[in-house]
């Protein structure tokens, strides 16, 4: 469970162009749920993101993962709640370009130092779980959309998280590949993972896997259903 | 330690691979790097071959050398001025010294001729006997019991068998000696019986060496006496200000070196910004990119300094530094037939590590902190 | 001066080390005043930022000052050539009145670097980074010790001139004024040697007690440094004596050149990790163990404490086997 308590974050705080971009926001998600964050562009849906995903650090107010305070910890620990918790699949994909498809998905293992016979065995199982098997010695600049999206998402699963979070994740793709998109999410709850995401996509606000919509608009949140 | 190493290699890894992906760009930088150490490691095995060879020419050479001044010109010196000199107080073993150089047409070769002292026994010799260098076996075809023979410019012939080749660790130093016996040296110089090249001293004190030379001045006035302090002074002075004058450019280089250094890690393409971003998003953590991008600068570094050492050596060993040769050209006055021993040791290698790894380390340190603290949720963006 | 190669490179190591600690104290200074982790305000992120750097460029200072210590003694070595009556290191050294003093700054630095680093190392285990201001303090205070370790180096080597009359090991060592060096070649050699064990048996039982009781550990510390001061004794008065097979060859440096096949590595490395290790363990013991560190602090202190002690045996084996295969025996 994830609770935000009286969070803030301001930038370029003390200057005087600073921007709030989320305000004392109150949010909890209860594990193995799918929740969506809509509302319009500016409004700190990513923002929301990056606090919870332990990216950056709230100016005010406290982050809880299960009863444990995360506000506050220095970056090395951050950096560990990060990589063992969250997995991340952002709206521009965000693969190295000139690595292959299989090194890509390696990558968030590396600081754990896994045994490489492991590590490899793990993303295969995942390459196959979202049909990118054949791809796997590819340059990531080489594949399509929908296999960059899927080899982003095998990417985010690597370390096992519990929580997948997804910003913007179908803004670059076709209403097909939209729609193969919310049957990776259906996996990804039957697996017993709980998913946050943003969306500008009605699609997605009204898709059977999403259990939860949350609406914000000048960094609070408006309306939860 | 083993968890940490494997997260190590895992760095290696990636920074390897980081390398690789943008070759071009770091080629540049690699090659001015290994440029830059195989300029300053010439000069350093340079420097230090020559003080080497200064230093086994002194280490046997007399304490005080006094020779007689006419005209301003070095003159022989006589058997009656070593009496006189045995009269200082504090110097010992007072001994004429025979030797002079040869110019053999045959192998077109310059050879030092010479008498053994008499204070080293295992080299005494009888008449008709000669020891020889390495280097003069080696153009004679020579061996022992086989005779050698020389041509004084005056027509004179000398023949002489051969006793002994001088080992060839020695040859530094000896490589071109011929030593014969003083009865052979006088003839086929054609030198009077009381005629010495020049007289060498030893002094038991170090601390009296200056007082005995003095002392020795004002028994031979036209004498002239250089203690082998002078010898290693003039040495030293010859060569210190010439190497320090390249030093001076290097220095110079290391700093233009290191600022390119510093330019080229501060000024990351948006695109390798993006991926540092990239990585601390998926999880790894500050320390984690520092780590990598010094395995990046290691790998660099480290491999540029192999690089521009080994060329040195040979430049400096097998092709005695046409490079640098015009700069350090005051040298071949003193060893006009220099061929320098291949030698490096661990003092040579650190200073040069020191002289280019470190500042190129300290340049780009604080760019690399830089990079790798960019905030992660940059990527989101 | 003399300009060698070895002599710019030591001055470039001496000035970096020295810019990087005191460009770190200044940031110490800003970082004591305004510390606050429980702050998510940019001001308190951007500290955070900093102390990664702060890290790194001294643990390079540290790795660039432990090789210029071995660098400065080998072309001490080296450059005693040129100096009258200089055979060694110590010639070299005893030059010009700043040769040992920068010697020592460097060795007074190493350990408190090393103190740093192990302040470093704990300090990351907990999550509220509990000994940072402790820390911090402690860079401001090595601070000054960096800049006198870097000014006496340089000091040494404008001093420095060719022709300097000077007196090597064999004069130091024999003096017969009472000096430190003096005395401690003047040791009965069979008394060092039974103060170099009888030490290590101290340390070893002082090791015992400190893995255990947090309460020993500073003591072990100071153990740790008295038996450090034993053991270079030793060295010098009987330890040497073996290696050289030379009954009157007292002398701390020539140990490290080839002719010894660099036996005075073999010798001195143990004994410095020993000592470092002892001595920031002790150190840290007189902290108080943070509510964060609860678990982490004193399992790191008790692996310094038997890392120490395993150096420590590493030196007394080392010096124990040049002891038994060497030809010289001392009837004393
Ligand atoms: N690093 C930053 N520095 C300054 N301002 C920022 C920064 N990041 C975000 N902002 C500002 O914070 C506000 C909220 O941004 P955020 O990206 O969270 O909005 P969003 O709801 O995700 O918008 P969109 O739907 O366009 O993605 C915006 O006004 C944005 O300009
Ligand atoms: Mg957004």
């Amino acid at each position: 469970m994830i609770e935000l308590q009286g969070v803030s974050k301001i930038y370029r705080q003390g200057r005087s162009n600073e921007i709030a971009a989320v305000c004392d926001l109150d949010l909890t998600l209860q594990d193995n749920r799918v929740t969506v964050l809509k509302g319009p562009s500016g409004s700190g849906k990513t923002t929301v993101l990056t606090i919870i995903g332990c990216l950056a650090r709230p100016t005010q107010g406290r982050v809880l993962l299960d009863g444990e305070i995360l506000s506050g910890l220095p970056e090395k620990f951050l950096a560990e709640v990060r990589r063992r918790t969250f997995g991340f699949a952002f709206q521009r994909f965000n693969l190295i370009a000139g690595l292959t498809a299989f090194e890509n998905i390696v990558l968030p293992a590396y600081p754990l130092a896994p045994r490489f016979d492991t590590l490899k065995a793990r993303a295969l199982e995942l390459a196959e779980t979202f049909g990118v098997a054949h791809r796997l010695d590819l340059n990531v600049d080489d594949l399509s959309g929908g296999e960059m999206q899927r080899v982003a998402v095998a990417r985010a699963l690597i370390n096992d998280p519990r929580v997948v979070i997804a910003d913007e994740p179908t803004a670059n793709l076709d209403s097909e590949r939209a729609a193969q998109f919310l049957d990776i999410v259906a996996t990804l709850k039957a697996r017993g993972k709980t998913v946050l995401m943003t969306s500008h996509d009605p699609r997605i606000w009204s898709a059977n896997v999403v259990d939860r919509v949350v609406e914000m608009a000048d960094g609070r949140i408006v309306e939860a259903a | 330690m083993s968890g940490w190493w494997a997260r190590q290699r895992y760095l290696l890894d990636y920074a390897s691979a980081s390398l690789w992906r943008r070759k071009g760009r770091n080629l540049v930088l690699w090659a001015i790097f290994a440029a830059l150490v195989f300029i300053l490691g010439s000069v350093i095995l340079f420097g230090s071959a020559i003080r080497r060879e200064a230093a086994l020419v002194l280490r046997d050479a007399p304490d005080v050398v006094a020779q007689a001044m006419r005209m301003g010109r070095h003159d022989m010196a006589l058997a009656s001025d070593i009496a006189k000199l045995k009269s200082v107080r504090g110097a010992d073993r007072i001994e004429g010294r025979l030797w002079g150089y040869l110019y053999d047409t045959s192998t077109d070769a310059n050879y030092t001729l010479q008498t053994p002292s008499a204070h080293a026994p295992d080299l005494a010799l009888q008449k008709g006997e000669a020891i020889v260098g390495e280097g003069v076996a080696r153009l004679r075809k020579l061996s022992e019991g086989k005779h050698l023979f020389l041509v004084s410019p005056a027509g004179r012939l000398l023949k002489a068998k051969v006793k002994k080749v001088l080992s060839p660790e020695s040859a530094l130093v000896s490589s071109d000696l011929v030593l014969v016996s003083a009865e052979d040296f006088r003839a086929f110089f054609e030198l009077a019986p009381d005629q010495f090249t020049d007289i060498a001293m030893r002094v038991r004190n170090p601390s009296e060496v200056g007082t005995v030379s003095g002392k020795g001045a004002l028994a031979l006035p036209h004498y002239r006496f250089i203690t082998r302090a002078n010898m290693a002074r003039t040495y030293e002075a010859l060569f210190s200000w010439r190497e320090g004058l390249l030093l001076a450019i290097a220095t110079g280089a290391i700093l233009a070196f290191a600022i390119l250094a510093f330019d080229k890690a501060s000024g990351l393409s948006a695109q390798e910004r993006r991926e540092i971003g990239i990585l601390k998003a998926i999880g790894w953590e500050t320390s984690d990119i520092i780590r990598m991008k010094l395995w990046e600068a290691g790998l660099i570094s480290v491999s540029a300094f192999v690089a521009g050492m080994t060329l040195a050596y040979l430049h400096v060993f097998a092709m005695s530094a046409p490079l640098i040769e015009t700069v350090l050209k005051g040298w071949s006055t003193l060893y006009p037939r220099f061929a320098l021993t291949p030698h490096v040791d661990a003092l040579q290698v650190t200073t040069l590590a020191f002289l280019t790894l470190l500042p190129y380390i300290a340049a780009v340190l604080a760019p690399i902190w830089r990079t790798a603290s960019a905030d992660p949720d940059r990527v989101m963006r | 001066m003399i300009l060698h190669p070895p002599i710019l490179a030591l001055t470039l190591a001496a000035l970096v080390s020295a810019g990087a600690l005191v460009a770190a104290s200044a940031f110490a200074v800003r970082l004591l005043g305004r510390w606050n982790l429980a702050s998510g305000a940019q001001s308190q992120i951007d500290l955070e930022k900093r102390t990664y750097l702060v890290a790194v460029a001294l643990r390079f200072a540290m790795a660039v000052e432990i090789a210029a210590l071995v660098l400065f003694v080998f072309n001490a070595d080296r450059m005693s050539a040129m100096f009258v009556g200089a055979m060694c290191a110590v010639g070299a050294l005893n030059a010009s009145v700043y040769g040992f003093p920068a010697l020592f700054a460097k060795i007074a630095l190493f350990f408190g670097a090393s103190l740093w680093l192990a302040a470093d190392i704990v300090d990351a285990r907990g999550r509220d980074y509990p000994l940072t201001r402790w820390k911090y303090g402690l860079l401001i205070a090595l601070a000054p010790l960096a800049l006198a370790e870097a000014g006496l180096t340089i000091a040494y080597f404008l001093d420095l001139k060719a022709d300097t009359l000077t007196s090597c090991c064999g004069k130091l060592f024999t003096s017969d004024r009472p000096t430190i060096a003096s005395e401690m070649a003047g040791l009965d050699p069979r008394m060092a040697l039974g103060m170099l064990y009888g030490g290590f048996g101290v340390v070893l039982a002082g090791a015992a007690l400190a893995r255990r009781s947090a309460r020993a550990r500073p003591l072990y510390g100071v153990v740790s440094l008295a038996f450090f001061a034993v053991a270079l004794a030793a060295v010098v008065s009987a330890i040497s004596l073996y290696v050289y097979e030379h009954p009157h060859h007292h002398c701390p440096f020539c140990l490290l050149k080839r002719e010894y096949s660099y036996f005075g590595f073999l010798l001195y490395a143990p004994l410095f990790a020993g000592a470092a290790l002892g001595a920031s363990a002790g150190a840290l013991g007189l902290v108080r163990t943070p509510a964060s560190l609860a678990h982490a602090m004193p399992a790191i202190l008790r692996r310094m404490v038997v890392l120490s002690a395993l150096g420590f045996a590493g030196f007394v084996l080392v010096a124990t086997w040049a002891i038994a295969r060497s030809g010289l025996i001392l009837t004393g």
